[in-house]
């Protein structure tokens, strides 16, 4: 990959986690640590692999992305806002009243695919609208980016097992496994691992990433399906809230905000002013 | 609220064995102490509601008593199947507790709005369901929570909600609590919300309306007297729920009402039949719904 485009996706990807904190700060809401940890591949996403139209956000043939762990949205809008879905403004107002931008992920807003925030909703519907796709004969695809909250769920697990049933290879999940989840690490709630071969063997062709690593996500996302006639799971190594060195990899980034002088510490380390 | 629901469940616990907290991810800075102190008592079963209520459902059917507890619509919707035909049906004693009733999640969306929860717990057969107004009432409501056998529906708050009642209450399941007397409309409220009627009810006695104001902690089963007693003896009823008005606080007191007869002024405040997708924080969107202590005393003189 081209220097170039590495330095524009570690752009984006400093401008969504310095707009999360604006946010987040302005608003005192939480979650902060969901959003920076899948702001390196929601910059590459945007910027590359999926193919939407800002001017045009409801063209039938985009690809359909939709953001499962919705308590991050804020990530979500701040990438949408960054690429002309709607004007910059709208994120000084996230969580404030008479606000235009939820604390969770809203289909009211423009390039939203879908509302979510209770967890594990996004994939069953991903796959309707995967099966919906191949109905029609069209060619778009469906992303799903989930949590390892979402990985809990029941209805996540039927879905998968519904994926590879019918073989819908035009489908893929992301999972932002920061193995960090609400009440503690994941070691220590509800084990996964070993992860990615339980996916295989359910039927899903799996690649491990490192999720921060700009270059390894988007040559990853350029070769789907990776089989064909298997849907295609990205298991994306995470640290939850990276970027803010004092949070990262703790359950506390999933609450609180940062203060003032916290806000100034971390924009600093982004290398914003 | 909800710090003194899990200090009054500790207090609870040390002397109850029976007592069982299986969660789904969720109470991170209030149930760390009953963690502790009951590590073989407590369960996180990750996100996953559905095997919350069946595993909170299984240890009741040998005798435990069961609480599933986290936000919003989570401990109900998320697994209303696993409440009904495991919990209901088999009249288990699994006390599902949510924090966070109403609009009180308020900018984090719809997803977090619990706002047809009573409707929604009221039809279920053999379901208690109760939404304390303050945190006596909430104190209270938990100690009888686990003395009542059988399924149990708790609406908690979920910050440092004011005072509804002056002095000690006495708190009984299916007896409301008279929060203030008045003789020419009766405003019934339950949750949270009804301290906004209490403040109504002062804005109305400076105008020359004398309000009576009712907590209707338990909206099931309900109390017959008490709203038979507010509509002969004040002439008119309104009702204050955080809440749609479909099913909830509002169709209960109307279906007492209209089955006893009883022609009177009546109006329900709550949520229209609607998703509340606009964006604010929860005393903003309160207002908003007309549950402002003007708002609710301008829908009582239009009741009048
Ligand atoms: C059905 C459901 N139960 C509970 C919650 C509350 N909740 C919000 S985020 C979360 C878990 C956060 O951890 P994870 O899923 O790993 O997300 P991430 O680390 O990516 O933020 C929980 C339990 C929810 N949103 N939905
Ligand atoms: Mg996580």
């Amino acid at each position: 990959m081209d220097g170039e485009k590495l330095e524009q996706y570690r752009n984006l990807a400093t401008r969504i986690r310095a707009h999360c904190l604006r946010m987040t700060h302005r608003g005192m809401s939480g979650h902060l640590g969901s959003m920076f940890s899948m702001a390196d591949m929601l910059a590459v996403l945007y910027t590359s692999i999926l193919k939407v139209d800002a001017k045009n956000p409801e063209w039938p043939d985009r690809d359909r992305f939709i953001l499962s762990k919705g308590h991050g949205g804020a990530a979500v809008f701040a990438v949408l806002a960054e690429k002309g879905f709607f004007p910059m403004e709208w994120l000084d107002t996230y969580y404030l009243d008479d606000g235009k931008l939820s604390g969770h992920i809203s289909h009211h807003v423009p390039g939203v695919e879908f509302s979510t925030g209770s967890l594990g909703h996004g994939l069953p519907v991903a796959v309707g609208m995967a099966l919906a796709a191949r109905k029609d004969d069209k060619h778009h695809r469906i992303f799903c980016m989930m949590s390892d909250g979402d990985c809990n769920e029941g209805s996540t697990w039927e879905a998968l097992m519904f994926a590879a049933q019918h073989n819908l290879d035009n489908i893929t999940v992301i999972v932002d496994y920061n193995r960090v989840q609400a009440l503690g690490k994941m070691a220590d709630v509800i084990e996964m691992e070993p992860f990615a071969p339980k996916l295989e063997l359910f039927g899903w062709a799996v690649r491990e990433i490192d999720g921060h690593d700009c270059e390894q996500v988007e040559d990853t996302l350029s070769e789907l399906p990776f089989e064909p006639g298997k849907p295609s799971w990205v298991l994306a190594r995470t640290v939850k809230c990276k970027g803010v060195s004092w949070l990262e990899d703790t359950v506390g980034s999933h609450y609180g905000c940062v203060n003032d002088e916290e806000l100034a510490r971390a924009l600093a380390e982004l290398g914003v002013s | 609220m909800r710090s003194a629901f899990n200090e009054e469940l500790l207090e609870i616990a040390r002397k109850d064995e029976r007592i069982f907290m299986v969660l789904a991810d969720i109470g991170y800075g209030e149930i760390e102490p009953f963690a502790e102190a009951f590590p073989d008592r407590f369960y996180n079963c990750g996100v996953a509601e559905q095997n919350m209520t069946g595993v909170a459902c299984g240890l009741a059917m040998e005798g435990k008593v069961s609480i599933t507890y986290s936000i919003a619509n989570f401990p109900t919707l998320r697994c209303l199947e696993q409440i009904r035909n495991d919990v209901c049906y088999h009249n288990q004693n699994v006390k599902i507790v949510i924090i966070g009733g109403g609009l009180a999640y308020g900018a984090l969306g719809v997803s977090h709005h619990s706002t047809e929860d009573i409707s929604i717990m009221r039809a279920l057969p053999d379901m208690v369901v109760c939404c304390p107004a303050d945190i006596k009432e909430a104190r209270a409501a938990t100690h009888a929570m686990i003395a009542h056998e059988g399924p149990f529906y708790y609406r908690c708050g979920y910050k440092q909600e004011p005072d509804v009642h002056a002095g000690v209450i006495d708190f009984q399941l299916g007896k409301a609590i008279q929060a203030r007397d008045g003789a020419d409309v009766t405003l019934i409220g339950t949750g949270t919300v009804t301290f906004r009627a209490l403040q109504a009810a002062e804005l109305l006695a400076a105008e020359g309306i004398s309000a009576r104001v009712v907590s209707m902690h338990t909206v099931k089963p309900i109390d017959r007297e008490a709203i038979i007693a507010a509509a002969e003896e004040t002439g008119g009823i309104v009702t204050v729920e955080e809440h749609t008005v479909c099913g909830g606080l509002g169709s209960a007191v109307a279906e007492v009402v209209a089955e006893a007869g009883l022609g009177i002024p009546f109006r329900m405040i709550g949520i229209p039949d609607t998703y509340v997708h606009i964006v604010g924080t929860h005393e903003w969107l309160l207002d908003y719904y007309g549950f402002s202590p003007e708002g609710i005393a301008a829908t009582v003189r239009e009741a009048l």
